[in-house]
């Protein structure tokens, strides 16, 4: 844990938007709450997971250490900071990039965040996020602040919330689109960005933008809301598809609308998320996406739904004021290259990794990144870069890449050897070699088989044995993810593979599922075929034999889908029976132990994820909001600011009472006068406020408060205030408790 | 002083396999081999010129590191450390020889793996307490002199990266 972090909100005050500042003060509020036992556990979780504070393997305090299962003996040992998850445990802290874009001293601040509180390195997630692991949870502010310091944001980045908002990183420059996304895209996640029809989801709500119908930069079918561009007698629109995504059983994304003019994007999404969590499952977590509801309703009855709900929402300004996204323009004069320099390696690299934009004699640069990861010094050495060769333009990509766009032509070999220095000019993007994977038993809770080590033995042995020269086997996609939970996308790759373990005479082997045929152009247009698991030693292997297959026996230029379709799932399971036998332990134990980690292969180590949170309702959130006000009340008479103190006071009363009133659906307005009456009106005159012992008192306190709200206090007024307050949101605990018990008014 | 890494520096590294050090961290926290408590092995060996191979504690981290091409033995302090400057940095530096000496003597290193004795790195890694200029030289100077007696200390001026000296004996 850093010395430093008591002194970063210092630093950085008047550089943090005010909205930002708070947010993070709120949440450092509710660490101080969480120390001292004031939060419930489960509160907690939820809370730093809507902050992208995510937990990571082994923070249940167990590990398998090849041995034997340990205890990891951390000193504070009944401290959590969620169900079964130590508090000193590290996890990992989840960064939002909205489609993708970053500019130069983000990168930076990235670098410095990685050297100082994780393990030195950024890792680019399928879904354009950041994320840094090993972070210890009383870090997690500071990192914050440093983040906001430049525009960057951790909100909503994990748990039952709006994530991040992902898009084409070729928009704007693409030979392809009907349009530019991006501004869309950067529009709907602030809009939606805390927005309070966003709040009380049973899961997680994706959302993608794509410039175009086929290519793969956005996969729009694998979201819950997915926007493909179209313009329509020169209007523009979206084509609207709803309900998709992948996990243990993948679901296609409906067609939802044919053509959505751009004003009523915002309104649409709007509407989409009340209906969600309105009607969407907030029990049973693994029937909560999206996808569950509409197969539930239909997606005819749902559209009725949504556009109902459309129908009835008061206009907000902000669905046709576009925030304005500085314009991109470059930095050299396009000029095209007229000739390839001797440079080893820049031919293949041009080939593999530079994309011609449609503006002539300008080209964006594929950085491969391998399993995503970079270092502080190359994420530094890549600011350097932007700023010498573009205006910044770099985005991150679903293939766990970055792009620099805007290069000029002429400058290509500048910047590849620019990039060498680096260590940063692998060829191979978009191709067989760069292999997609989730974190695995990395890093992940959930994980089976290790992904990354898989991922990185394929990456070296592909290169090596020169499979990856035959360009039909080049042109296919690895997609791996360590689990069946399938956030390495594994069902739209050619060749996927999810985590899987098998016994044999006592003994546990990691194993992949073998799922050939998913298709990763057309935004994700179709799912592969699951044909049998494979011990995961023997995976490369499995891979060298089907690739093999695939060249020898396809059809003129069949693709690997239809190939796949062609010969059949009973021919593809015959193709690799025999590599799906294990040796017994005894033969040979290797098959036992995983990619890049040699102890024995165990189950032991998993946990319960947390990719959903915790299904708290909104009257929890609210109440702990009404704590923590109450606890910045206290604080605020420690410094002696005993206006502000009783400010605080009264309003996490108001809160309190304003809470009980949302959740039994009794609507008001939003007045401190209407709240009062509205409360006093159902819960004190209807006497169910009244504690079975001290009667209407604590009631009384919250009138008595609302009467005195603009008289001056003094400091012993203002102290016996915030004692009021406390018992008063207690009493409004006790009471949600006890009429929990009974339905609520609908 | 606080965060302080320090990184002993290999004598032939093109011998030194990076994804070697898997196996002998995990061996290490089996047998609780370093100081402090031990979590997991973290591997980076893909990286160029990264992290390398990471054995990840709750105090500190020891790893075999490639960062900017030199290939050594990092330690890593994260939690605070409660002595003065000097014995922050002696703490650190013992322990760090004793882990270098240590993986020398691995099955999968021996033969292979020698660290320099005459050349140390000492980063403070945390830019608001330590931050890279002429105050925290002036401040962290007489601990360094100190400590590593004998050395030449040369500074990294770069201003956008961690406090860092390359402590080189003649
Ligand atoms: S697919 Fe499974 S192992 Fe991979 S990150 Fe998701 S939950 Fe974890």
């Amino acid at each position: 844990m850093k010395q430093s972090n008591p002194h970063w909100k210092e630093r950085l005050a008047g550089q943090i938007p005010p909205l930002l500042a708070s947010e993070i003060d709120i949440f450092e509020n509710e660490i101080a709450l969480r120390l001292t036992g004031k939060i419930d556990e489960k509160v907690f979780a939820e809370t730093r997971l809507r902050r992208g504070a995510y937990g990571q393997r082994y923070d249940n305090g167990q590990r398998n250490d090849g041995i034997e299962a340990r205890k990891l003996a951390y000193g504070r040992a009944d401290l959590t900071k969620g169900p079964n998850t130590l508090w000193d445990a590290p996890g990992m802290q989840r960064i939002k990039i909205p489609f993708g874009g970053l500019n130069a001293t983000q990168l930076e601040v990235l670098a410095e965040l990685a050297e100082e509180y994780s393990d030195g390195i950024a890792h680019i997630t399928t879904r354009q996020d950041v994320q840094l692991h090993f972070i210890h949870i009383e870090d997690t502010p500071s990192v914050m602040r440093r983040l906001a310091a430049v525009g960057i944001t951790t909100r909503e980045a994990c748990g039952n919330t709006v994530r991040n908002v992902t898009s084409c990183p070729l928009g704007g420059v693409c030979r392809d689109e009907a349009f530019d996304v991006t501004p869309y895209a950067h529009d709907c996640a602030q809009f939606l960005l805390g927005h309070p029809d966003t709040q009380d989801f049973g899961r997680k709500f994706k959302i993608a933008f794509s410039g175009c119908e086929t290519n793969p930069c956005a996969l729009v079918r694998i979201h819950d809301l997915g926007c493909v561009a179209q313009v329509r007698d020169g209007k523009r629109g979206f084509k609207v598809y709803v309900g998709g995504g992948l996990g243990t059983v993948p679901y296609q994304a409906k067609l939802f609308d044919e053509f959505l003019p751009v004003e009523e994007l915002l309104p649409l999404a709007q509407a989409m998320a009340r209906v969600f969590a309105r009607l969407g499952e907030k029990k049973n977590r693994n029937a909560a996406r999206m996808k569950f509801l509409v197969v539930k309703l239909g997606l005819e009855e749902f559209k009725r739904l949504v556009l109902e709900e459309r129908a009835a929402l008061p206009t907000d300004p902000r669905w046709t004021t576009p925030a304005v996204l500085p314009e991109e323009s470059p930095l050299h004069p396009g000029a095209l290259l007229q000739i390839d320099p001797a440079t080893p390696g820049f031919t293949t690299w041009k080939s593999d990794n530079v994309y011609q934009q449609r503006q002539e004699g300008y080209a964006t640069v594929t950085v491969a990144l391998p399993l995503g990861d970079l270092t502080a010094d190359q994420l530094r050495g890549l600011a350097d870069i932007a700023r010498a060769y573009v205006k910044e333009t770099i985005r991150t990509t679903v293939e766990q890449n970055i792009v620099l766009r805007w290069v000029s032509e002429s400058d290509l070999p500048a910047l590849y050897d620019a990039l060498s220095a680096l260590g940063l000019n692998a060829a191979g993007a978009g191709t067989i070699v760069d292999i997609t994977a989730c974190p695995g038993t990395d890093t992940c809770k959930l994980g089976i088989s290790s992904s990354r080590g898989l991922a990185g033995e394929l990456r070296e042995r592909l290169a090596e044995n020169g499979a990856a020269a035959d360009d039909a086997i080049r042109q296919l996609r690895i997609k791996i993810s360590g689990c069946f939970n399938s956030c390495g996308q594994h069902h739209i790759a050619d060749l996927g593979f999810y985590g899987v373990s098998r016994n044999k005479s006592g003994f546990a082997a990691p194993h992949f599922q073998v799922v050939l045929g998913g298709q990763w152009t057309e935004n994700a247009g179709s799912y592969g075929l699951a044909i049998g698991a494979v011990p995961s030693k023997r995976i490369p292997a499995t891979v060298t034999r089907i690739t093999a297959r695939y060249v020898q026996e396809r059809q003129s230029s069949e693709t690997f889908q239809a190939y796949i379709r062609r010969i059949g799932k009973a021919e593809c399971k015959l193709m690799i029976q025999d590599l799906t036998e294990v040796p017994p332990y005894t033969t040979d134990p290797s098959f036992y132990s995983d990619w890049h980690d040699p102890r024995v292969f165990t189950l032991g180590d998993m946990g319960i994820g947390e990719c959903a949170g915790e299904v708290i309702s909104a009257i929890d959130f609210q109440l702990t909001a009404c704590e923590r006000e109450a606890f910045e009340a206290q604080l605020a008479l420690e410094k002696k600011d005993v206006s502000q103190a009783a400010k605080l006071a009264y309003e996490s009363m108001l809160h309190g009472a304003a809470a009980l009133l949302t959740w039994r659906k009794l609507g008001y307005d939003h007045t401190p006068d209407a709240i009062v009456e509205r409360f006093r009106e159902q819960f004190f005159d209807t006497q169910v406020f009244f504690d079975p012992f001290a009667g209407g008192k604590f009631a009384q306190y919250f009138f008595r408060a609302h009467e005195r709200r603009n008289e001056a206090r003094g400091e012993e007024s203002a102290h016996r205030l915030i004692e009021e307050a406390q018992l008063f949101i207690e009493a409004c605990h006790s009471c949600y408790a006890r009429l929990s018990l009974q339905p609520a008014k609908v | 002083m606080q965060h302080i890494h320090i990184k002993l520096f290999a004598e032939s590294p093109a011998a030194v396999r990076l994804a070697d050090a898997i196996p002998v961290f995990h061996r290490w926290i089996q047998t609780s081999a370093v100081p402090g408590l031990l979590i997991d092995v973290a591997d980076y060996s893909h990286v160029i010129n990264g992290p390398g191979v990471v054995l990840i504690g709750h105090e500190a981290y020891y790893s075999l590191d490639a960062a900017k091409g030199r290939l050594g033995l990092l330690y890593q302090r994260k939690a605070k450390a409660d002595g003065d400057a000097a014995e922050n940095l002696r703490d650190a530096l013992k322990t760090a020889q004793a882990a270098a000496a240590l993986l020398e003597h691995e099955p999968e290193f021996a033969g292979k793996l020698r660290f320099r004795q005459d050349q140390v790195a000492v980063t403070l890694n945390d830019r608001l307490l330590h931050p890279n200029n002429d105050e925290t030289w002036a401040a962290v100077e007489p601990a360094l002199r100190a400590v590593l007696d004998g050395y030449t200390l040369v500074r990294n001026e770069n201003p956008r990266e961690l406090f860092e000296v390359l402590a080189t004996r003649a």
